[in-house]
């Protein structure tokens, strides 16, 4: 029994730092919850903040912010999560370090159909834009990796983003084209399209929650077989790995996840990018463990750049969407800099 | 032997020749039909003017009607779509021969996406006059540049390099972008959504004179650069061996063109792939082997004008020029994509 134990310990094979990077996380974490609820263009002290989590007998204003601010709390962490596991899953489908839904062009399908539901279906609730976010998305993906990987080399950083770009760029105008006739389209699509966690409600969050569970099971349940894919197709299948059914489940994990996370926040980019780079560095390659802490990191980074935008923004705010650029954008120049050019 | 060699040295004279007469050709074709466009531009609209009444307008004579449409409407719409369209054209088609690669043009690194930054932030924030407008979009392209370029010159240099660190920087610059469009008044918005895709309504006699004078002032100096360039295609020793100033020659079209591409933008906003079609069109149509950069000014011309026509007029709702070429030039540019990663240069 002991001896079982002993040999599983080994090849789960945590990494070394695992542990000294999980506590730190953990409570970064919870600093950003509290500042996530404490912060904004009116600041709420110690007491209050109590008072609106603790204490529903409190009707004072502030209390009152607090209650508010739990659901935008919630929802920044639940789609931080979904963007960083989508990124990690599509990082390692594509075996490529800049892979992240907004650098692939798929928010822009998402969008895409997105605008289109608003303006010839005349769909306003969040559950129907998932599907169209993530049908959008979808296809969106298979169009870039298609061309993307054409040619020798396969699916280099440099063709897929650039693949991503263009198809990005061709989106958008038939984006702006569906928009134009119709001007209460563009109001509503204006705000969407910048990407906010300000529009959350709790029935979003309620869509949200079964397309957050499947994507992280199957994140998780093709974790493993995903490291063995990151050792080279035919080693992988050398070790039983079937590597065209992986890829196929874990970038619709991946999709799935963006897609939900794009359908109700709008389109927030580098999410993905970021918390898995920054988790790797920290732990390690191994896919089993960067998958759940990149949904740490990626809730992390959402919220905290969600309370910047609205320290910022004050007494408004600054769309979190435009604060991750501003984050994210710098990282992939810095990883683009870093690169040797043979793996561009 | 020496038979041989006049036998070569005759091929290559008859083949240069014929190279000429079919540059030629193409050019006066593409001069033709963009003066064919400006003519239906004048004439077209809600209502069709006669030759008789455009030219009696254009001589500044009093025809009713005529006078205000063609003249305050149409008029400068045509002039500002000709010399955008040449701007991208050209700017577009230096980019792609310096940094030999067809997808390195200002669209895809952000140069226009630099340019617009800046345009939306005197517009919106300062609500700045046309000159000054002008003059922050020309430098915002330019920083851009600069910035681009700094920061893949790093220990080697390479175009996919400076391509993916220039998306990188579009990206934050979009951000900047939808930022501003936000806080702007709705009022302003119709405005700023032409930054979003190009469009030449709104195109006003008074705010034109910064980029037809830029133009007309350039396009000799990039003409005299742009001979260079062609030996600058040869490769850098080719080049220096042939005794071109490689570092000036850059510089000096890379200025030139980056001038002119902002103040296009400026005016126009960022019309899409017009700089990024117009190089190829060119060179499939006249060859490799001849500066092709007046052709590819006037198949820019030609982009723009007829895709705002069709935008004007193919459908109920008015389009701006920008969406047009956007999503004519979508095909294409999968289709260079597919090439360019079929054979693998990249």
């Amino acid at each position: 029994m002991n001896n079982v134990s002993v040999t599983e310990k080994k090849q789960l094979n945590i990494p070394r730092n695992f542990i000294r990077v999980l506590v730190p996380l953990l409570l970064l974490l919870g600093v950003c919850i509290l500042a996530s609820l404490a912060f904004g263009s009116r600041m709420i002290g110690w007491g209050e903040l109590l008072d609106g989590l603790f204490h529903p007998e409190v009707q004072s204003h502030e209390a009152n912010v607090v209650r508010q601010r739990i659901v935008r709390t919630v929802f920044s962490l639940m789609c931080g999560a979904a963007l960083g596991v989508a990124g990690a899953l599509m990082q390692s489908v594509t075996r490529n370090p800049i892979a992240d839904p907004s650098i692939l062009g798929v928010n822009t399908g998402a969008s895409l159909f997105v605008v289109c539901g608003i303006a010839f279906l005349n769909i306003s609730s969040a559950d129907q834009y998932i599907w169209l976010a993530i049908a959008g998305a979808m296809l969106t993906a298979i169009f870039v990796f298609g061309i993307g990987s054409m040619g020798s080399g396969g699916a280099t950083p440099l063709k897929l983003v650039l693949a991503g770009a263009a198809t990005s760029a061709i989106l958008s105008s038939l984006v702006v084209a569906v928009m134009i006739p119709r001007s209460n389209v563009m109001d509503q699509f204006r705000f969407w399209q910048v990407g906010s966690v300000g529009a959350g409600n709790w029935d979003s969050i309620i869509t949200f929650v079964p397309f957050l569970v499947v994507g992280i099971l199957i994140a998780i349940f093709t974790g493993p077989a995903l490291n063995a894919l990151a050792l080279g197709d035919e080693v992988a299948t050398g070790l039983g790995v079937k590597t065209g059914t992986i890829r196929l489940v874990a970038a619709l994990g991946g999709v799935l996840l963006c897609g939900a996370a794009t359908a109700l926040a709008g389109p927030i980019g580098f999410i993905g990018l970021l918390s898995t780079h920054v988790i790797r560095l920290l732990i390690g390659p191994d896919l089993r463990y960067i998958i759940p802490m990149s949904a740490l990191s990626g809730a992390i980074i959402l919220t905290v750049s969600d309370v910047l935008g609205r320290l910022i923004g004050s007494p408004g705010e600054l769309e979190v969407g435009i604060v991750t650029a501003f984050v994210g954008a710098p990282i992939l120049i810095l990883i683009t800099m870093k690169a040797k050019i043979r793996a561009l | 032997m020496m038979m041989n060699e006049t036998i070569t040295i005759n091929s290559i004279m008859r083949s240069r020749l014929k190279r000429r007469r079919r540059f030629i050709l193409v050019t006066s074709v593409l001069a033709l039909l963009s003066f064919a466009l400006c003519c239906a531009m004048l004439m077209l609209g809600n209502t069709i003017y006669p030759v008789r009444d455009v030219i009696g307008v254009l001589l500044g004579e009093q025809v009713k009607g005529a006078t205000f449409t063609v003249g305050t409407l149409r008029l400068p719409r045509m002039i500002a779509g000709v010399f955008a369209g040449f701007a991208f054209g050209v700017g577009g088609y230096i980019f792609q021969t310096m940094l030999r690669n067809p997808l390195a043009n200002p669209n895809v690194i952000g140069i226009t996406t630099g340019s617009s930054a800046a345009a939306v932030f005197c517009i919106i924030v300062l609500h700045a006059s046309n000159t000054v407008v002008s003059i922050a979009s020309v430098i915002g392209g330019l920083v851009t540049v600069l910035v681009i370029y700094g920061l893949s010159k790093g220990s080697s240099f390479s175009i996919g390099r400076l391509i993916l660190i220039g998306i990188g920087l579009q990206a934050m610059l979009n951000a900047v972008i939808s930022y501003l469009m936000l806080i702007g008044k709705e009022s302003d918005i119709p405005t700023a959504i032409r930054w979003l895709s190009g469009s030449l309504n709104g195109a006003k006699m008074e705010t034109l004179s910064p980029l037809v004078l830029t133009v007309v002032l350039l396009t000799p100096i990039i003409l005299y650069f742009g001979k260079r360039l062609e030996m600058l295609e040869l490769g850098e020793q080719a080049a220096t061996s042939l005794g071109v100033d490689t570092n000036k020659t850059r510089l000096v079209l890379i200025i030139t063109s980056v001038l002119i591409i902002a103040l296009a933008t400026a005016t126009t906003g960022p019309i899409a792939f017009v700089a990024f079609l117009a190089g190829p069109i060119a060179k499939k149509l006249v060859g490799v082997g001849f500066s092709n950069i007046i052709p590819a000014g006037l198949i820019g011309v030609i982009l723009v004008l007829a895709s705002d026509l069709i935008g004007q007029f193919a459908f109920e709702t008015r389009y701006p020029v920008g969406v047009i070429t956007g999503i004519l030039g979508a095909p294409y540019l999968i289709y260079l994509l597919i090439r360019i990663n079929r054979k693998g240069d990249l």
